[in-house]
């Protein structure tokens, strides 16, 4: 029991139980004594009351950040102690469970909550879409059905943002030649943040589940379960953590760079990383407001989207995606940033117009603040709102346009190598294509009024993400674990993991597409027989099946080479970014001789043009 | 010079290989209104157009993978081009003036659906959760079908009185989400005689996938004779009338949520309920006669039923007749 209790994630976890009981205890005495229910008879809200459940489930996640110790420096600070400086971890596995000041540590924290949450989210759709492989309702009831597939959404999600998070984290301080991130203690604060949030998810299954998608557009979530409200309260730790991280990224790019580390010197995937983290500092905080909104309204009663009280459910639909549109870029542009730094070291060329490049990032990223009523479309907004909308939102495209053909303009007359990584990165341009050319039907007004709501909207979205986030993020794994680890991960396997995947994948995504221009609706737990979707549908099946498989390929591999794989300490892929310029795994403060970059960061099939010279 | 000549021949290739194949494949249901004609026609530019940019990319893509990979045994690096800012300027300027064109089309062919025909028939949606129930004005008669007359235009004004729900028939292509609190309008004019059906596109909640109805677009006389049929349903008796009671229930959908045959439903079943004695969710017990009926018809959350939630029940806007109706069609539903 000392033994378990001495882990920070187990302390914080228990921490987090008891914070939970005492303040839903807290609540439930306070209204005891106001005279007021204080114990739920009815089932439906499993023994507390809703607000009881509320407060619980906000200090539990402040306790689970007190009992894993991130917070002590601060404490030691307010009373005027000083806390010990930054120092090296203990060698060994225990370092990941406890809270680390070393961005590396951290990045790898992040990564692995990440892929955690991947599997979670992926063993959910799993289960739902074997219940769609048939019409008729197999096994899940729909209610069930509905958590399943909200929590699908929101887990997928939480696991994008620690996603881009473990490799920014991870990366952006060594490319830039930096120490550590600018503020190491809220750098930890920010990944602790992310367990108690993915409790408080996971939490909602418990408390009765919420079935209205994690888009949670009340009045529906003003009626759903208790575990709408742990589903509010984990997406606003997870969004803390999020807001805090991109402060702290965009503060480390800006101050923390070496000397000759101009703008345009920079390594294509820092820009990338600024300008999502620029959308994350300052949209995150609409979709906190919206949810938080609707809690109100649930607790206390304020009608802000009750038309019964003179609200408007419109006005929610607005709040929520002006961040929850940008946050798709949110989640795309790092991975994106990944397909333009690799892409260059495996065809052995200068990445063809870096400026474009790194400029099309912040133009994504500031078109796409002006663009989310295109998911209202339908929703009975002011009807003059549709058209401007529609053409802000096609002209993301421009910005898209100038990557793909920038990226083939790069492959143009390389000397192209197809390592495991690098056919990530093929596979994630050629789906993210079929992500981007599917945009346009749902861009213009009047063929999304036949689309909105459909499967082929899941289709759609689904390309984008694995083509901007999963694949660039298996590539980034693939290719920098040998950085990590000192090892390399198995080729033979990594090719299975690819080859068994991308097939599948693209069966998946244009058989939704398919079906959802033919009728299929979204967020169904059923659909009608006479539709003949049955064998469609059994197909999507098999081969989510067949990508699980693949990820568990790649978990396998991943296990193994970390123990016993192939040894890599040098440059293994002969690139000319300054963290393979120094030996693997990293020393604890990066970097030990200091370098200055003295030349451009792409200049491959360029003789005697070096990019970073470290001191003698 | 040779690579571009390769390149330009596969790219117009694949383009035609993959529109003409989507075109084979049938990539929509029957067309079956006027609105859907003009955005099939937009459908049809923004396959052609995918289709030639999905070439444009993977052709040369591939082609570089094949013709510029390494070769066993070759070392170096490949040709030092770090850019080209005409070629940069050409490929944002281009895509900027195609996507500016696509907007003008989208936003002219919505104008196109939007078309408002004056003389246009006016049908009232209520959307609930989960079923639908259409008001005829100009007849008079409540339904749970939707009748619509073939090559006119209706106006459909729509409500809801719970959550967002919102009206789609894949044939007809349009798509408008209903809002509590406020109405929204619709204008279809089918063009194809046929049953179809109506599916809730807005998830909705537990039964959402099942919030369906059909639709049946009939001619001119058909439309009179089917409403005549259905006024000809609602006995001509004074009085509260318990089989007109029993057709007010089922067009007001009460009986998706409160079984008349004793089976567990999102309301208290309402076998044997006339007369018997009903535990409430404060605790105390309740005789379930007239006075309370009909409070719980008029205002749903004034007792709630132990064992039931609060807040379910929408308002309904029934007339004293009406209410007369369902009470004499209660009292009859004894074990």
């Amino acid at each position: 029991m000392k033994k378990f209790i001495n882990i920070g994630l187990n302390r914080g976890m228990v921490y987090q139980l008891i914070g939970t009981l005492i303040g839903a205890g807290f609540v439930t005495g306070i209204r005891a004594l106001m005279g007021l229910p204080y114990w739920a008879v009815d089932d439906a809200n499993f023994g507390f009351t809703e607000p009881a459940w509320v407060a619980g489930g906000l200090l539990g996640a402040i306790f689970f950040m007190w009992g894993t110790r991130v917070m002590d420096g601060w404490f030691l600070w307010a009373k005027g102690e000083e806390p010990a400086e930054h120092h090296a971890d203990p060698p060994g596995w225990q370092k990941y469970f406890e809270p680390s000041l070393d961005h590396k540590v951290i990045g790898v924290q992040y990564t692995i909550t990440s892929l955690i949450l991947l599997s979670t989210g992926g063993l959910f759709a799993l289960i739902f879409r074997t219940e769609l492989s048939a019409s008729n309702i197999q096994f899940l009831d729909p209610q069930l059905y509905n958590t399943l597939m909200s929590l699908h959404g929101i887990l997928m999600i939480v696991s994008i943002l620690l996603g881009i998070a473990g490799v920014m984290n991870y990366l952006v301080p060594l490319m830039i030649g930096a120490a550590d991130m600018t503020f190491p203690r809220l750098n930890a604060f920010s990944f602790w943040l992310a367990p108690p949030a993915a409790i408080l998810l996971l939490g909602s299954l418990a408390l009765g589940g919420f079935d209205t998608g994690w888009t949670g557009y009340p009045p529906l979530s003003a009626r759903a379960p208790v575990g709408m409200q742990m589903f509010f309260l984990g997406v606003f730790v997870a969004g803390w953590s999020s807001i805090l991280g991109a402060l702290n990224l965009i503060a480390t790019v800006l101050r923390l760079r070496v000397k000759g580390m101009t703008a345009f010197r920079l390594p294509i995937f820092v820009w990338a990383a600024l300008a999502t983290s620029i959308i994350s500092l300052t949209a995150t905080q609409l979709i906190g407001l919206s949810f938080q909104m609707v809690m109100l309204q649930r607790l206390f009663g304020m009608g802000f989207f009750d038309a019964t009280q003179g609200g408007n459910p419109i006005l929610f639909q607005h709040l929520f995606w002006f961040y929850s549109h940008p946050a798709v870029y949110v989640f795309v542009l790092p991975g994106l940033g990944i397909i333009s730094e690799l892409l260059p070291v495996f065809a052995r060329k200068p990445l063809f117009g870096y400026k474009w490049i790194a400029m099309s990032s912040l133009g994504i990223a500031l078109v796409g603040f002006l663009v989310w009523a295109h998911h209202m479309f339908t929703s009975g907004m002011n009807e003059y709102l549709r058209v401007p909308f529609m053409y802000s939102t096609l002209l993301v495209a421009v910005p898209t346009g100038v990557k793909f053909f920038s990226w083939v303009a790069t492959l143009w007359k390389g000397k192209i190598e197809t390592p495991t990584p690098m056919l990530f990165i093929l596979g994630g341009i050629v789906v993210f294509l079929l992500g981007g050319l599917t945009g346009p039907p749902n861009a213009t007004v009047s063929t999304d009024l036949h689309l909105h709501d459909t499967y082929f909207i899941v289709g759609h979205f689904h390309d984008t993400m694995f083509g901007g986030y999963i694949f660039p993020f298996f590539a980034a794994i693939y290719y920098w674990f040998p950085k990590v680890t000192g090892r390399r991960m198995n080729e033979k396997l990594g090719k299975l993991h690819f080859w068994m995947m991308t097939p599948s994948f693209l069966v998946l995504t244009l058989g939704m597409m398919q079906v959802g221009l033919l009728g299929m609706r979204r967020r169904i737990a059923d659909y009608d027989a006479a539709l003949n979707f049955d064998l469609t549908n059994l197909i999507l099946t098999v081969a989510a099946y067949l990508i699980a498989t693949a990820v568990l390929i790649f978990f396998y591999n991943m296990y193994i080479s970390a123990k016993k794989g192939e040894e890599a300490t040098g440059n293994l892929w002969r690139s000319r970014s300054p963290e393979w310029q120094t030996p693997s795994p990293i020393p604890a403060h990066n970097y030990d001789k200091p370098f200055e970059v003295i030349g451009e960061p792409y200049d491959y099939g360029l003789a005697d043009s070096p990019y970073v010279k470290f001191d003698e | 010079m040779r690579h571009f000549i390769i390149l330009a021949v596969l790219i117009l290739a694949l383009t035609a290989l993959v529109y003409f194949g989507l075109d084979t494949i049938g990539l929509l249901p029957v067309s079956a209104s006027l609105q859907a004609v003009t955005i099939d026609w937009l459908f049809d530019i923004e396959i052609m157009a995918i289709s030639f940019l999905f070439a444009l990319i993977i052709v040369p893509l591939v082609y570089s993978l094949i013709v510029f990979r390494r070769k066993p045994g070759e070392t170096g690096d490949g040709e030092y081009i770090e850019g080209h800012t005409k070629l940069e300027i050409t490929w944002t300027l281009i895509p900027l003036l195609v996507v500016l064109g696509l907007a003008y089309l989208g936003a002219w062919s919505l104008g196109d659906t939007l078309r408002a025909d004056p003389e246009a028939m006016e049908i009232k949606i209520s959307a609930f959760q989960w079923g639908w129930k259409f008001k005829y004005p100009d007849y008079g008669i409540t339904t749970t079908e939707l009748y619509l007359p073939i090559d006119q235009q209706v106006k459909l004004v729509m409500e809801s009185s719970d959550v967002i729900h919102s009206f789609w028939v894949p044939e007809f292509r349009v798509k408008q989400d209903i809002i509590p609190g406020q109405t929204t309008e619709l204008r279809i004019t089918p063009t194809i005689l046929g049953d179809y059906k109506l599916r809730c596109a807005e998830l909705c909640g537990t039964e959402h996938a099942y919030m369906l109805a059909d639709v049946v677009v009939v001619s001119e006389e058909d439309l009179l004779a089917w409403v005549d049929a259905q006024k000809a349903l609602i006995p001509d008796t004074v009085g509260p009338d318990p089989e007109r009671g029993e057709i007010v229930v089922e067009q007001n959908g009460c009986i998706a949520c409160h079984s008349v045959d004793g089976s567990e439903g999102r309301g208290p079943t309402w076998l044997g309920l006339f007369g018997a004695e009903v535990d409430l969710a404060d605790g105390t017990v309740t005789l379930a006669d007239e006075a309370f009926l009909i409070e719980s018809i008029l205002d749903p959350n004034a007792t709630i039923v132990a064992g039931y939630p609060a807040n379910a029940m929408p308002q309904f806007s029934l007339t004293e007749e009406e209410i007369a109706d369902i009470l004499a069609f209660i009292e009859t539903l004894q074990e």
